[in-house]
């Protein structure tokens, strides 16, 4: 039994291979093209070719893909959304797409509708819900939207309503019309969170064309009976229908799967990773595995959003970072000279100084013809050194929750330019095979659910509300492919909300379970 | 007379936050409020106090309530139109001559530009505070005796209230009760005030240096230092303090937010520590033990490097900041001002001492 997986990056395409006790079987990497879609086919068909094992004995076969993030970037293939805001008079100073570029705007048409509907933030009705309004508008948008979301005041505590305006859209427009309900997307913020439902909503077409693209690679390679996955940004899986009513959520796959590909390699579930490329650094953390989520409103495409989100912060610092020298003053970074440095840095015989050259001249590694960078003055080096140091140390500070020391595994490309200790770290480990970390953390994850609502613990009991999240919690996990009887709990997060008069608890519970 | 465009708002926007010492909001959904009325309305006249008539007729407008429930629920934007109109009748008057803030701050700088576009006012360039702080009667025509009430009170369903009460902290007291029933936010009108009240008891020009303040922050590829520097000049202000934030405790007393944050110091205040108390806004700040700043003195903690203002919740480890301090509108630094807002209204036993003089010991001991 074989697993395959494929994680798509900025630079590189890797495709690797595991067996069913998770042993790296080969491993490729392949630059990613332009349109991803033929740099995948062409990793899966590399790996294939020289792996050279029973391909009927492939069973699993998981993508993280940038494929989303791309379309949004680039404002392209994306569907024609509707907007549908239920809490009218309420919130009417502030319309759907306020503040987008207007370009996006105009690739989405731009239709939306305020109607009556929502509820107060104690879960009493702030707005009844009027079908005929509903049923109106669509008659209107006949024709003119492909996709649309839903959006209500207080859905988080209450999303009742924007379930019901769904099942009205699919009883006119058909049960396969994409409808993305803001409560299944973001968090408390109706800003944020509508914003992120429209992007969800306007990405139905590319996603389409993402898994049956992927599918039909993997029947052209002869794979045909495989279970198919798509990496979501929390570290687990989602099955191909899940992901078409959630594709949002693969956006920032990429570097969740690297700092989880680290921890399975290095066999350590709580820690900071530092993922260092060509370019950039990226650091996370992992908590019991999974990455710790960013609890700030984030920007995807200018778009300010509230969805789940791993908590990863990049610096410019790589292992082709230009060194610089000015007025006596030290800098590294941020540029690069990022995948050329096999022509451009010194010790491969280029004319830029680089972080990799100071290194080599330092002995950290053997890269390229060290006699090259033998005349750089020793103290420089160490001084560019100490510079590198601070950048990552104050990296690390800034994702720490208290001052106490933390430990670090340390992988990617570009990690011979870290020094052997750094302030504020316990101990560096680096971890094997830490080049395809990505893939390898596509390839090892979980299906998960999650749930979120705000709970009042004087009317609903701590226990009973524990036990009603964490149901919810397992059905969004057995939609998303898991089964059922392994599925157990990993997080529940309680908050209590200070203004409620009522001991009012913003309960989120998140379970995992092992793929079918 | 000028007019307020959309760069002017963003800046407004900034620079009150940077007044709000911390409290005062989310400015995120209060900016977009803004933008949008002028958007639809066209922009907004701003008038000095100057410029406006003795015998004319002022309401400010102000959002009450939870900030975490404004960032789900915001108002409809015209609501004001209709509780201007019952004031006035209320108060006999046939004419309201404009509309002022009642204290700098993300949202509150916002919401009267939102109900001078919609109703075509005047705005005026004062404010009740020349800061933020958390009570109704915090503010600066209290201290000269002007009554808050009769208020009006508003709701996006179209609920309102006139109240007259007995004085201004029962005001506050009501008012609150109130905004907890219309959904934990509210709209209200209070202090309704003539041309000549503003002109004495007014923080005057709020509006202006907020737009100063923020146009500085936000300027692009300048040096942080130069930037401070420029910055501490406007508002006579002090840098007391460059640090990470190592501690940040909260609690939750009577809805507003407590706590104490400790500072390490960076750059040049290493080895030093500091820590600032907070209810809302920031209002006390000790260093290495020694007070060195207390309210009504603004205390405004901005990011490191951008200047940006932080808001009390968006404390966390490891963010890294430089603490001012900027001296209080005179009017604060009366002995009523004092009892109505100094360090011992909330519960701190200092006498307060003006930041000026702290400055000096602070320094003197260092000496």
């Amino acid at each position: 039994m074989y697993k395959i997986g494929i994680d798509v990056g900025g630079t590189n395409t890797d495709a690797i291979i595991l067996d069913e006790n998770r042993n790296l079987i080969h491993s490729v990497k392949s630059p990613t093209s332009l349109d991803i879609k033929t740099g995948i086919e062409k990793a899966l068909r590399n790996l294939l070719k020289e792996a050279n094992i029973d391909r009927t004995k492939i069973t699993h076969a998981m993508l993280g893909t940038t494929q989303c993030t791309n379309a949004i970037v680039e404002r392209k293939k994306l569907a024609r959304v509707g907007v549908i805001r239920l809490g009218y008079p309420a919130t009417a100073s502030v319309l759907p797409y306020t503040a987008w570029p207007t370009d996006m705007v105009g690739k989405l048409s731009g239709n939306y509708a305020l109607v009556h509907g929502g509820y107060e933030y104690d879960g009493q009705l702030l707005g009844q819900l009027d079908e005929t309004e509903i049923k109106t508008l669509l008659e209107k948008w006949q024709d003119k939207v492909e996709s649309i979301a839903v959006v209500g005041v207080f859905s988080s505590i209450k999303n009742d309503q924007e379930l019901k305006v769904r099942d009205i859209i699919q009883e006119v427009y058909g049960e396969d019309f994409p409808v993305s309900c803001s409560s299944l997307i973001g968090s408390v913020g109706l800003i944020e969170r509508e914003n992120a439902t429209i992007l969800n909503a306007a990405l139905c077409k590319v996603i389409e064309t993402t898994t049956t693209g992927f599918a039909h690679a993997l029947e052209e390679e002869g794979i045909s009976n495989v279970e198919v996955y798509l990496c979501q940004n929390d570290g687990t899986l989602m099955s191909i229908d899940y992901a078409r009513q959630f594709p949002i959520l693969t956006i920032a796959c990429g570097p969740t799967n690297s700092i989880r590909g680290a921890s399975y390699l290095a066999q350590i579930k709580n820690t900071m990773v530092l993922d260092v490329g060509g370019t950039t650094s990226d650091i996370g953390v992992l908590q019991d595995g999974f990455p710790r989520e960013s609890s700030v409103a984030v920007e995807v495409g200018d778009i300010r959003t509230n969805f789940r989100m791993p908590d990863i912060i990049s610096v410019g610092l790589g292992g082709g970072s230009i060194v610089r020298e000015d007025n006596g003053k030290i800098t590294v970074g941020p540029d690069s000279v990022g995948y050329k440095i096999g022509q451009e840095a010194l010790v491969f015989g280029g004319k830029t100084l680089t972080t990799t050259d100071i290194a080599v001249r330092l002995g950290l590694a053997d890269v390229g013809d060290k006699s090259l960078v033998a005349h750089i003055e020793e103290d420089f080096a160490r001084e560019v050194l100490v510079e590198i140091s601070s950048l990552l140390e104050q990296a690390i500070d800034k994702m720490k929750t208290s001052s106490e020391d933390v430990q670090l595994v340390l992988v990617g490309g570009g990690s011979i330019i870290v020094p052997d200790t750094i302030r504020g770290v316990s101990n560096i480990i680096k971890a094997e095979n830490g080049n395809v970390a990505n893939a390898i953390g596509a390839s090892i994850a979980q299906i998960s659910g999650q749930y979120e609502q705000i709970y009042i613990y004087s009317k609903e009991p701590r226990e009973a509300s524990l036990k009603d999240a964490q149901e919810k919690a397992v059905k969004q996990a057995v939609l998303a492919g898991a089964v059922s009887d392994t599925i157990e709990l990993v997080e529940v997060e309680e908050t209590p909300l200070a203004y409620h008069p009522e001991n009012a608890t913003r309960l989120r519970v998140k379970v995992v379970g092992k793929m079918q | 007379m000028r007019y307020l465009d959309k760069e002017a708002i963003e800046n407004i926007a900034i620079g009150a936050a940077f007044l709000g010492t911390g409290g005062g909001g989310d400015p995120y959904i209060g900016k977009l409020m803004a933008l949008s009325a002028i958007e639809k309305n066209g922009p907004v006249k701003l008038y000095s106090v100057d410029e406006i008539e003795d015998g004319d007729f002022f309401i400010p407008a102000a959002m009450m309530g939870a900030p975490s429930v404004l960032v789900e629920k915001f108002p409809r934007g015209d609501e004001f139109v209709k509780v201007f109109q019952k004031l006035a009748n209320y108060l006999g008057k046939d004419k309201i001559a404009g509309t002022y803030p009642m204290e700098a701050g993300g949202v509150n700088s916002m919401i009267p530009i939102v109900v001078a576009a919609q109703l075509d006012l005047p705005l005026i360039d004062c404010d009740g505070m020349g800061r933020a702080f958390p009570e109704l009667q915090m503010v600066t025509f209290h201290l000269d005796g002007i009554p808050a009430t009769p208020m009006a009170i508003t709701d996006e369903k179209g609920n309102i209230g006139i109240f007259e009460t007995i004085d201004n902290k029962w005001t506050e007291r009501i008012a609150r009760a109130a905004t907890v029933e219309m959904g934990a936010s509210s709209l209200v009108s209070l202090y309704p005030t003539t041309g000549a009240q503003i002109k004495k008891s007014g923080v005057h020009n709020i509006i202006t240096l907020s737009e100063k303040i923020g146009a500085i922050i936000s300027s692009k590829d300048r040096d942080p230092n130069e930037k401070l520097e420029e910055l501490l000049k406007l508002v006579s202000g002090y840098e007391l303090f460059q640090g990470k934030i190592v501690d940040v405790i909260r609690e939750t007393k009577g809805g507003f937010n407590l706590g104490k944050m400790n500072l390490e110091g960076i750059a040049v205040n290493k080895e030093e520590n500091m820590k600032v108390h907070f209810q809302n806004e920031n209002l006390i700040a000790e260093k290495d033990g020694q007070v060195i700043a207390m309210t009504p003195d603004l205390l405004c903690l901005v990011d490191y490097e951008t200047l940006l203002p932080v808001t009390t919740e968006s404390l966390k480890y490891g963010k890294r900041v430089r603490v001012l301090g900027l001296p209080a509108n005179e009017k604060w630094r009366t002995k009523k001002g004092i009892e109505t807002a100094g360090p011992k209204y909330f519960g701190y036993d200092y006498d307060y001492v003006p930041i000026e003089e702290l400055v000096k010991k602070v320094v003197a001991k260092h000496v």
